[in-house]
């Protein structure tokens, strides 16, 4: 049982703020990712959390203990590396087992712990080769299988994919997805690539600038985003932003046409390129480039002056230069505040 | 030609290294077994046969073997520390290297200054009324005295070459590694052992090496302090071509410390292989 809570955590490092007091809580056996772009404190509140770095001001609680003043090993946590930082003295076997050593766990039990988690991880013919000697994809394993021989109560994980090509890629986030929910581990998982974080989280916590800008499970982060960041920064392509004028009861004019929308003084319009559909009464757009991708086509163009992307039916085919009408799914309209950024 | 060019470069240091020391190596070992135009071993008979030789060999051994060791743990602690030091480092590192820039007479005189009859350490003595008159303390009665103050002086002057070889060899260990032994919980001993050291070994290697070679070679320092109340295999190198003008005796005793050196460097190649594989 660990439920991790963070509590108004900051970290300045000189004058460059890389957080600005955070807080998030992670439930027991949830699957948090960490998702944003290079510089947004991710990897920077993962190595609070794992105690590789200490934080300004704030506290980190892991299953009820206060940790924040903790060395790693003393916070029951296990690790997954960037460059998975297998040892390269020691042969998998000894690098599954590092851990267990370090807690002076009796032979046989080291033996089979070692035996369950290379099995699990598909690297039981390996156990005595050194790290040299493995491939990218081996040595990823063999650095999720140290951690798993912990048997941790959380594990924090730290792009552990993104050194590997994408066909691997695509079949060790399959496999990390079964592991890791077999294993009933909190997991914290720091990321810069959407579809990952899509695809494994049960929670996404967008970063942007040093704070989280919303944590919400996948579907609701890409449905309602809590701010337009976090809207233009997940889904490929990402959302669409217009301006919009007010017209007064609640309405909103955008591109010519007048949408329901929310009372405020001023509002962004946004829509997501996969949410629009070809109509006569839909907003004019004056193709740019057309992509067709086979089970679509994707679709630049512009409205009113500002860039606009679609994704429509593979069968539609038109030609740059073309006008074409594009509808949105009215319920799927989103408004943010051009002032703050944050949804309406 | 651009693939002879490598060669080409190569071919002055090649020559240099050929002339000045390979045929003088070849005519050291030739003069070894050579006496009166004849091939012999009495060289190595008369040299075994005198009765300096096992004392002498067993010296230079003992120093090593205290030396060593005493060097080792020091420049392990100095580069780990200075490795630590987030600024600072290269001036501490300057410091700590001060002694590689005195010759070994120079600092074997410097703390024969210590160590002598009206040296620093009696003046104190005295000045604390320890000892009411300067005692002789590099004396042949107490010859032990004159060993620590060898070992103390070999190890004040030469350290630094060892620490500054680790202090890199350090540096070209990635940080994950010892932020992955702190994860999986490591203490402090338990990651220098299990990881800082074994991740060393080429380091470690080229240290050892280089220092226990020139343990072997050590000679300045012991004359110094010692005159010839402490025979180590240099001194009695340098006595027989000089003192006693027997070069073929002398060359015998050239062939020992070179045996000696490569046995150790064979030695310490075995003790710290990496294998194949498990390298960095």
């Amino acid at each position: 049982m660990a439920v991790i809570e963070i509590k108004q955590v900051a970290k300045s490092f000189g004058s460059f703020t890389a957080l600005h007091s955070v807080d998030l809580t992670i439930a027991d056996q949830e699957f948090m990712v960490l998702l944003g772009a290079s510089g947004c404190g991710k990897t920077t509140l993962l190595r609070i959390i794992a105690g590789l770095e200490t934080p300004t001001t704030g506290e980190v609680w892991i299953g009820g203990r206060r940790v924040d003043h903790l060395p790693p090993r003393e916070r029951g946590i296990a690790m997954v590396f960037q460059n998975y930082a297998v040892f390269p003295h020691l042969t998998v076997f000894e690098n599954i087992a590092f851990g267990l050593r370090m807690k002076k766990v009796p032979q046989a039990e080291v033996d089979r712990r070692v035996k369950r988690t290379a099995e699990l991880m598909h690297i039981e013919q390996l156990l005595k080769r050194y790290s040299g000697q493995l491939s990218g994809g081996q040595r990823q394993r063999v650095a999720v299988a140290r951690a798993l021989a912990m048997e941790p109560d959380v594990i924090l994980m730290d792009e552990p994919l993104s050194n590997l090509d994408a066909l691997l890629r695509l079949e060790m986030r399959a496999e990390l997805k079964g592991v890791l929910a077999e294993s009933k581990t909190t997991t914290i998982y720091v990321t810069h690539d959407q579809v990952e974080a899509m695809s494994l989280a049960d929670r996404i916590s967008v970063m942007n600038g040093g704070r989280i800008v919303q944590a919400a499970n996948p579907v609701e982060v890409y449905r309602n985003p809590a701010a337009r960041f976090v809207g233009s920064f997940i889904g490929n392509p990402p959302m669409n932003f217009l301006t919009a004028q007010p017209a007064g009861a609640g309405k909103w004019q955008v591109a010519g046409q007048v949408f329901d929308g929310p009372a405020a003084a001023a509002a962004e319009f946004a829509i997501r390129p996969e949410d629009l559909h070809p109509s006569e009464s839909g907003l004019p757009a004056e193709v740019r480039v057309v992509e067709p991708l086979g089970p679509h086509t994707l679709v630049t163009a512009s409205v009113a002056g500002q860039p606009f992307r679609a994704v429509l039916e593979s069968t539609l085919t038109p030609r740059p230069g073309d006008m074409i009408h594009l509808a949105p799914v009215p319920d799927r309209i989103r408004w943010f505040d051009p002032a703050t950024q944050s949804a309406l | 030609m651009p693939r002879m060019l490598p060669y080409l470069l190569l071919l002055p240091a090649t020559a240099f290294l050929c002339l000045f020391f390979l045929y003088p190596f070849v005519q050291v070992a030739h003069d070894s077994v050579m006496r009166n135009a004849a091939y012999t071993l009495e060289n190595f008979t008369r040299m075994a046969g005198h009765w300096k030789f096992s004392t002498a060999f067993w010296n230079t051994m003992l120093l090593a073997a205290v030396v060593v060791p005493i060097q080792l743990a020091m420049a392990l602690t100095m580069a780990s520390i200075v490795t630590k030091l987030q600024r600072g480092r290269s001036s501490i590192l300057y410091i700590f290297a001060i002694p590689l820039g005195i010759s070994d007479l120079a600092a074997g005189l410097i703390w024969l200054s210590v160590f002598e009859q009206s040296g620093f350490l009696n003046s104190l003595l005295v000045g604390l009324g320890v000892v009411d008159q300067p005692i002789l303390l590099l004396g042949y009665q107490n010859t032990w005295v004159i060993f620590i103050a060898i070992v103390l002086a070999e190890v004040w002057r030469a350290t630094a070459i060892m620490m500054v070889i680790l202090v890199a060899g350090m540096g070209l260990i990635p940080k994950e590694y010892g932020e992955a032994a702190d994860v999986f919980g490591a203490s402090r001993w338990q990651k220098f052992r299990r990881v800082t050291l074994p991740m060393l070994k080429p380091s470690l290697q080229t240290a050892l090496i280089l220092r226990v070679i020139l343990a072997f070679e050590v000679f300045a320092v012991v004359v110094a302090l010692g005159g010839t109340q402490l025979p180590v295999l240099m001194s009695e190198t340098y006595h027989w071509q000089f003192q006693m003008q027997e070069r073929g005796v002398a060359a015998a005793f050239a062939m020992v410390i070179l045996a000696v050196s490569v046995a150790f460097t064979i030695l310490i190649l075995r003790l710290l292989h990496v294998p194949k594989g498990a390298r960095v």
